[in-house]
């Protein structure tokens, strides 16, 4: 039977800026090519009612993301929730993440492929 | 496990080449077999916590770049044909002594010009080379020097000192420290996020204060991720930024919405102006033996004049009562009498010249959102501003900036925990001459200083800035008058691509010019023009120190790399060569002497990494005016001529220019031009940054390319639709200048009205010889922006509004890229 996944990644959207450190940093710590890597960052512009507008970034852990175990298991951050300059990412357990969700809204929870 | 322990970590400070920022990020550089192997922020930095940007994160990328210039290149063809040879850097140091002290022999000194982009570390070692070289002309190469000094100087000349955003930078342990206070409402005037962290601060820290509570509001013609999430989002037309702060003090004198008590204590709210003149009322004007540099108030107690003292700070009268508004008659020393009034009278006219309904229609924002954002403001405490390149980006620069820091002034937010504060170097630990600090290197004599092109024109350069007025530096090189211009050195700047506004005569500039030697880290379509093209380094490369604003650090070399040499060793190699006065026998020596106010050697900062000013020091804050630490002579008060914030700007006045704040409609826009609107009828602004690149560097690092491939032009669905431009099509952005080559990104970020193209598009990774020159007369933004319209105090540009037509490239072109 397949191992139910116990790590995710919680986003707090509502603060990422895009700025993208997210996926560099992961492209470094595995010195991926251009074009790879475990981490994209999404842009969303929203038009809004009276002439206004919002914009959303979302850092997306891809199949390459391996919720960086090197890194874990030495009891350090991966390396994007590192590096995050908006401080918006957070690694945990999935049922601590969920329970911070409940905190506030723009978040979202993901369980990456490897959160084995 | 072995291989791991190996693995060494250097500690050091972000500054210059490698991130390209203006720095200030602790960072932790993990070295093997003295090799970059990855760097991580350093989570015990006060600055950054542990945070790194996309920038530093690709640092092996750009480290150890196969196109890294490695080895000192000679010119073999002409220049522009690409054709180099690779020499020592004994040979290069002697052909680049050689061909500048034969200058120097035959036209002086001041024909060469030492020209920075926007300078990072490298501002305080040009200049040392400069001035060995016995050189005054330093240059900031952007039209108008329109990038933060004309803001600096702005400020200084109303408060006497520069002030930043209070986002707890003074403490190490930050918002935490019991004396700070997170702003109830931040205003963020022309400023976006994304991660460039100019101005010396880490954009990031207002996503702190935002979680903190502070409240936004925005001033921006884009929808930007600030603006998205604003309290208030002023939607102004680029250009009317002054307008729009004249429109804010209307509402906040009318609604009396100001500190009554700053304005009476703080201000020169109660000098008094003659009205025959229009100058201030000096005591030498009511009688032979008062001092021109003393100013008269009236007072209200005994109904006569009275003089203020402003050596000792103090009316020379005691009681004295000032009158804050209104006109009296004044008998001056001729006997004649003169109706004068007060400042206050005169500034509250001025500002009564820009009602609500007036403003909206300058700014084209909407009456109720001007009052709302100005009540909102004002009504904060402590409430801050921000703000952005853009207020440098217009001719009309001062008095814009006047009119903003007069907000802050008038509102009592000046110097107080999470307001406006004055931030002054670390320890007053000063490199170099920046606007408003005479740092440690300096020129020989102020005989030298005289040839200083633009300081005889310009009032702040001849007070503030110290630097070569880059437009009339520019035209110059073309003229020769009053002296030929022959050779130019160039570091950390690349004109052709990004600093410089009309650069295909940028390029021609340097042709002109005999000798041309460029330092730089790869090729860029400027160097290609060189005659001698040097190897210089990363931050990681060097040892360095920073102490603007705080903390102090050191930036401490981690690695090296073949044949690269730092800036500051190349500079101080040639300035020993130059100068045989020059002082110091190493770099260290040089650090010790400006950073001894601190009381610490260079060595001991480097053991520390950093270190903050101590409480008391005038480096450090709050409210430094009434404890007497902003002066030389220790009185409460500013630096400036009259002691006080002068809402009326004495040396303004003294310049022969407009003291009060006002607007100034900017010389290319739809109300200024027409006739050019009738054929140009969109707002063309430029200079949208990318969170992963700095200006015109970068593009060659693939981790960065691969977020941001193109250069783009941002517009709007509405006005897209009619041009039958589609998402990703390519387009030409075109004007009476010239025009580029952008890719159409179909968004709601700009208005119907505007577009928006970043600047500092080359492609490295084409042909570098001439005509290509790495395609930089291709995408270039800067091909639409002409030199030489600087303000009347020679700063500020129209970078940030002109005009412009859009229309697709046709298949033609497109058919014809595809065979060349």
């Amino acid at each position: 039977m397949r191992k139910k996944p116990e790590y995710g990644l919680l986003i707090d959207y509502e603060y990422c800026t895009g700025c993208y450190a997210c996926q560099v940093a992961c492209a470094q710590e595995y010195q991926w090519p251009a074009g790879m890597g475990g981490m994209k960052v999404i842009e969303v512009i929203q038009k809004l009612p009276h002439d206004k507008g919002y914009i959303s970034y979302l850092p997306f852990p891809t199949e390459l993301c391996i919720l960086c175990t090197p890194r874990t298991r030495k009891g350090l951050d991966p390396a994007c929730v590192k590096h995050c300059m908006a401080s918006c990412m957070k690694y945990g357990r999935i049922e601590e993440l969920a329970k911070i969700m409940a905190d506030k809204p723009r978040m979202v929870l993901w369980v990456p492929r490897s959160g084995t | 496990m072995a291989s791991e322990q190996k693995t060494q970590i250097k500690q050091t400070t972000t500054w210059s080449a490698g991130p390209g920022c203006h720095g200030g990020c602790g960072v932790l550089a993990h070295i093997k077999d003295g090799k970059l192997v990855k760097i991580e922020g350093d989570p015990d930095h006060p600055w950054n916590q542990g945070r790194l940007c996309s920038r530093c994160l690709a640092m092996t990328q750009y480290v150890y770049h196969p196109d890294r210039l490695t080895r000192p290149l000679k010119r073999t063809g002409n220049r522009g044909q690409g054709k180099w040879k690779e020499i020592s850097w004994d040979e290069a140091f002697d052909l680049i002594e050689e061909k500048m002290k034969n200058i120097r022999k035959e036209f002086g000194p001041e024909s060469v010009i030492f020209s920075m982009g926007t300078g990072r570390d490298i501002g305080p070692w040009i200049c040392m080379l400069a001035y060995a070289f016995g050189s005054p002309n330093v240059m900031f190469s952007l039209s108008g020097l329109a990038c933060y000094s004309p803001r600096i100087a702005a400020v200084e000349t109303v408060q006497g000192d520069y002030c930043i955003l209070d986002a707890g930078q003074w403490f190490p342990n930050r918002y935490d420290n019991p004396r700070y206070k997170v702003p109830e409402c931040l205003v963020i005037w022309g400023y976006n996020i994304p991660a460039s962290c100019p101005d010396n601060v880490f954009g990031h820290w207002i996503i702190d204060l935002m979680k903190k509570g502070t409240k936004i509001i925005t001033i921006d013609p884009r929808l930007t991720w600030f603006s998205s999430r604003a309290k208030k989002w002023l939607k102004l037309r680029p250009g009317t930024d002054g307008a729009l702060a004249m429109g804010f003090l209307n509402v906040i004198i009318q609604e009396g919405l100001y500190d009554r008590d700053f304005v009476e204590k703080w201000t020169n709210a109660h000098h008094l102006i003659r009205t025959d003149t229009k100058k201030l009322l000096r005591e030498a004007d009511m009688g032979q033996e008062g001092s021109p540099e003393n100013f008269v108030v009236w007072d209200q107690k005994r109904e006569e004049p009275a003089v203020w003292d402003t050596k000792e700070l103090e009316y020379k009268s005691s009681g004295v009562k000032p009158a804050l508004e209104g006109s009296f008659n004044i008998r001056l020393d001729d006997g004649r009498e003169i109706l004068c009034k007060t400042v206050w009278s005169d500034f509250c006219e001025e500002v009564g010249r820009y009602p609500v309904e007036k403003v909206a229609a300058i700014t084209w924002v909407p009456e109720k959102d001007i009052i709302e954002a100005a009540r909102l403001y004002a009504q904060s405490k402590p409430a801050s501003i921000h703000w952005g390149v853009p207020i440098d980006m217009t001719p009309a620069i001062t008095p814009t900036a006047q009119a903003i820091t007069n907000l802050w002034c008038l509102t009592g937010n000046l110097d107080v925990p999470g307001g406006n504060v004055i931030s002054r170097f670390a320890f007053d630990a000063v490199a170099y001459a920046l606007p408003g600090a005479k740092g440690v290197i300096k020129l020989h004599s102020k005989e030298a200083d005289k040839k200083r092109i633009g300081a005889d024109r310009y009032g702040p350069l001849n007070k503030f800035i110290w630097r070569a007025q880059t437009d009339l530096t520019f035209e110059q090189i073309f003229t020769g008058e009053p002296y030929p211009i022959k050779g130019m050195w160039l570091q950390t700047c690349n004109p052709l691509a990004g600093i410089g506004l009309d650069p295909k005569r940028w390029a021609e500039a340097l042709k002109k010019l005999d000798f041309v030697a460029v330092v730089d880290l790869f090729m860029t379509p400027t160097a290609q023009l060189a005659d001698v093209v040097l190897p210089s380094a990363t931050f990681l490369e060097k040892d360095g120190v920073r102490t603007w604003w705080v903390p102090m650090q050191s930036i401490n070399k981690a690695i090296s790399v073949e044949d690269c040499k730092p800036d500051i060793e190349i500079n101080f190699e040639l300035a020993k060569r130059f100068d045989p006065d020059f002082r110091w026998n190493n770099i260290h020596e040089l650090f010790d002497e400006i950073i001894k106010p601190s009381g610490m050697t260079y060595a001991e900062l480097q053991q520390k990494g950093w270190a903050f000013p101590p409480e008391g020091h005038p480096s450090f804050p709050y409210n430094r005016f009434e404890k007497g630490l902003l002066r030389p002579d220790g009185k409460p008060g500013f630096q400036t001529p009259s002691g006080k914030v002068e809402l009326y700007a004495v040396l303004r006045e003294e310049w022969g220019l407009e003291p009060l704040p006002h607007y100034e409609e900017p010389p290319f826009t739809p109300v200024s031009q027409p006739e050019l609107f009738k054929e140009f009828p969109l707002i063309l602004s430029t200079g949208r940054r990318s969170p992963v690149f700095f200006h015109a560097e970068h593009r060659n690092i693939p981790w960065l390319r691969e977020i941001d491939p193109d250069p783009i032009v941002e517009i709007h669905p509405e006005t897209a639709g009619p041009l039958g431009v589609g998402k990703g099509e390519w387009v030409w952005v075109e004007n009476w200048l010239g025009r580029g080559k952008f890719k159409a990104k179909v968004t709601i970020e700009v208005p119907p009205w505007m577009v928006m193209v970043p600047h500092g598009w080359w492609f490295p990774e084409r042909e570098g010889a001439e005509p290509s020159l790495y395609g930089v007369w291709e995408s270039n933004a800067n091909l639409l922006i002409p030199m030489g319209h600087q303000g009347k105090d020679g700063l500020g540009a129209p970078i940030k509004h002109l005009l412009c037509r859009v229309y697709k490239v046709s298949k033609e072109e497109k058919d014809h890229e595809k065979e060349t």
